[in-house]
């Protein structure tokens, strides 16, 4: 609910605003959600579009297997509220790959090994989109560095860090 | 999360208005976490993000101004933080993750709330979190805790690294309010916690913070910004330190010197500075100037081992930036 000064105060004594609708684009869809404000964006992502991609991992911006780009930028979907994506272009890794054919970062994934359970994963490879955009030094510990938002409880952080190297380019 | 009431700020007198009445909402990385804990409890937010305090800009006197919605990783980034102050540029790339950082603001950094154990368990007694109900940590576990600035209620640190090259910087909160607006100084801005812990800054109910400036200091472009953690990256500092020298042919005219992850607030180290000021750049000064910041530590049980970290972790930053003769 959008106000202006004089109306914000009253529309809280009145109770108002225990629900919101939010309009966001998710994967080049136009999204509507009508949800309680305590929906998080990881939440109305799994519960409410059924993309189930994106993973619930600590629920509190610890492991980054919520990870999910949000006007082009990566963002932990667990710590922000549906309520605020409206008019957001949202990415998660259902958006990637063009028909079969695989985003190259998929597809270095697979080529490097870079997964055991798979339960971080998708949160491993929008990270590993983003860092293409940043400003990322060329050594593995700068990978690293950048990739330290997202915890692999299986230990493939060998193959996750070869994987974004060859992604671009740097093996 | 106990249900809320969602409000977006069409500008920032209607945030203003609603504060009192209202928590706001920036980049939500405490805000939304601490909610799913019960620590928070707002009944109503109110969205700040679409307001417009997200410009980097250069002030008359050769300082910059940061907008308060200006994202960590924008203000990292900034080719204006990176030529004059590396030190807090290295500061904020230094917390979190790239994907707090991009959500994390700059206003929302300096209302940060502490990591200790009890304050974020509800279970636990916390004077923080629930005045009158003891401090769970002073004689629990303790490891993670300040050594410098706590008192008999609360021994929590402040968690922000951006906060401690701020302090160094001699940094000012700009804040509106209903009755205005008004300046502060970072120095004055958190508060010790003393016998009330429950108050952490001076920001009043009504007020927003719209930007961060920071003063003109030329001799920071050599400056630098060193973080001790218990694992390489993504972690909370056990000891960091922000240094800046002013060098002339080896002589220090003129020092700023900041500590973090030990102190209950962002702790601006004057008596290391006057050590410095005036002394031949080596280890001995370094060394007497790490002695002399940490002279007032207050150890506990499991983090007594702070004190001479927090010491080596300001002697590694001032060789960085004034090498070692």
């Amino acid at each position: 609910m959008r106000t202006d000064s004089s109306t914000t105060v009253e529309a809280i004594s009145a109770g108002k605003a225990f629900t919101v609708e939010v309009s966001a684009i998710v994967n080049g869809t136009p999204a509507h959600l009508h949800v309680d404000p305590r929906v998080t964006l990881l939440d109305a992502l799994r519960e409410h579009l059924h993309l189930t991609g994106s993973k619930k991992g600590c629920d509190h911006g610890q492991c980054g297997a919520c990870t999910v780009l949000v006007d082009g930028r990566r963002v932990l979907s667990c710590l922000t509220l549906a309520a605020t994506a409206g008019g957001k272009h949202v990415t998660t890794i259902e958006g990637l790959a063009e028909g079969s054919e695989l985003h190259p970062m998929q597809q270095a994934f697979i080529d490097h090994d870079a997964f055991q359970c798979g339960y971080c994963t998708s949160g491993q490879i929008m990270s590993a989109i983003a860092l293409l955009g940043e400003d990322c030094g060329p050594e593995d510990d700068d990978v690293r560095e950048r990739m330290s938002g997202n915890i692999c409880r299986c230990g493939a952080y060998p193959g996750i860090v070869a994987a974004v190297q060859a992604a671009r380019g740097h093996r | 999360m106990q249900p809320f009431q969602f409000f977006t700020a069409a500008d920032e007198a209607a945030a203003i208005d609603a504060a009192a009445r209202a928590k706001f909402l920036a980049g939500g990385t405490t805000l939304v976490d601490l909610m799913k804990l019960h620590v928070e409890r707002p009944p109503a937010l109110v969205d700040i993000n679409p307001l417009p305090l997200t410009a980097v800009t250069e002030l008359a006197d050769g300082g910059v101004r940061v907008g308060a919605m200006v994202r960590n990783s924008d203000m990292a980034g900034h080719e204006l933080i990176c030529d004059r102050y590396p030190m807090l540029s290295e500061a904020i790339l230094a917390g979190a993750s790239p994907q707090v950082r991009n959500m994390a603001t700059a206003g929302g950094n300096l209302l940060q709330r502490t990591r200790c154990y009890y304050f974020r368990d509800t279970a636990l007694p916390c004077n923080r979190r629930e005045p009158g109900s003891g401090c769970g940590a002073i004689d629990g576990n303790n490891r993670i805790h300040a050594v410098l600035g706590g008192s008999e209620h609360c021994i929590a640190t402040h968690p922000s690294d951006m906060c401690v090259a701020l302090a160094a910087l001699d940094a000012v909160v700009r804040v509106h309010g209903r009755r205005g607006e008004r300046a502060v100084r970072v120095a004055d801005f958190h508060l010790l916690p003393g016998d009330h812990p429950e108050r952490e800054h001076t920001l009043e109910s009504d007020e927003l913070i719209v930007a961060v400036d920071i003063p003109a200091v030329p001799f920071a472009v050599r400056s630098t910004y060193v973080k001790v953690r218990d694992r390489a990256s993504y972690a909370f500092a056990l000891a960091s330190a922000a240094v800046a020298l002013d060098l002339h042919d080896g002589t220090i005219r003129q020092a700023r010197v900041a500590l973090g992850g030990i102190a209950t607030k962002p702790w601006r180290a004057h008596e290391a500075e006057e050590v410095l000021t005036d002394g031949r750049a080596g280890a001995v000064l370094y060394r007497a100037a790490a002695e002399a910041a940490l002279r007032g530590a207050v150890p506990r049980k499991h983090n007594a081992f702070k004190i001479e970290l927090a010491k080596r972790t300001l002697v590694r930053a001032l060789s960085r930036v004034g090498g070692l003769a």
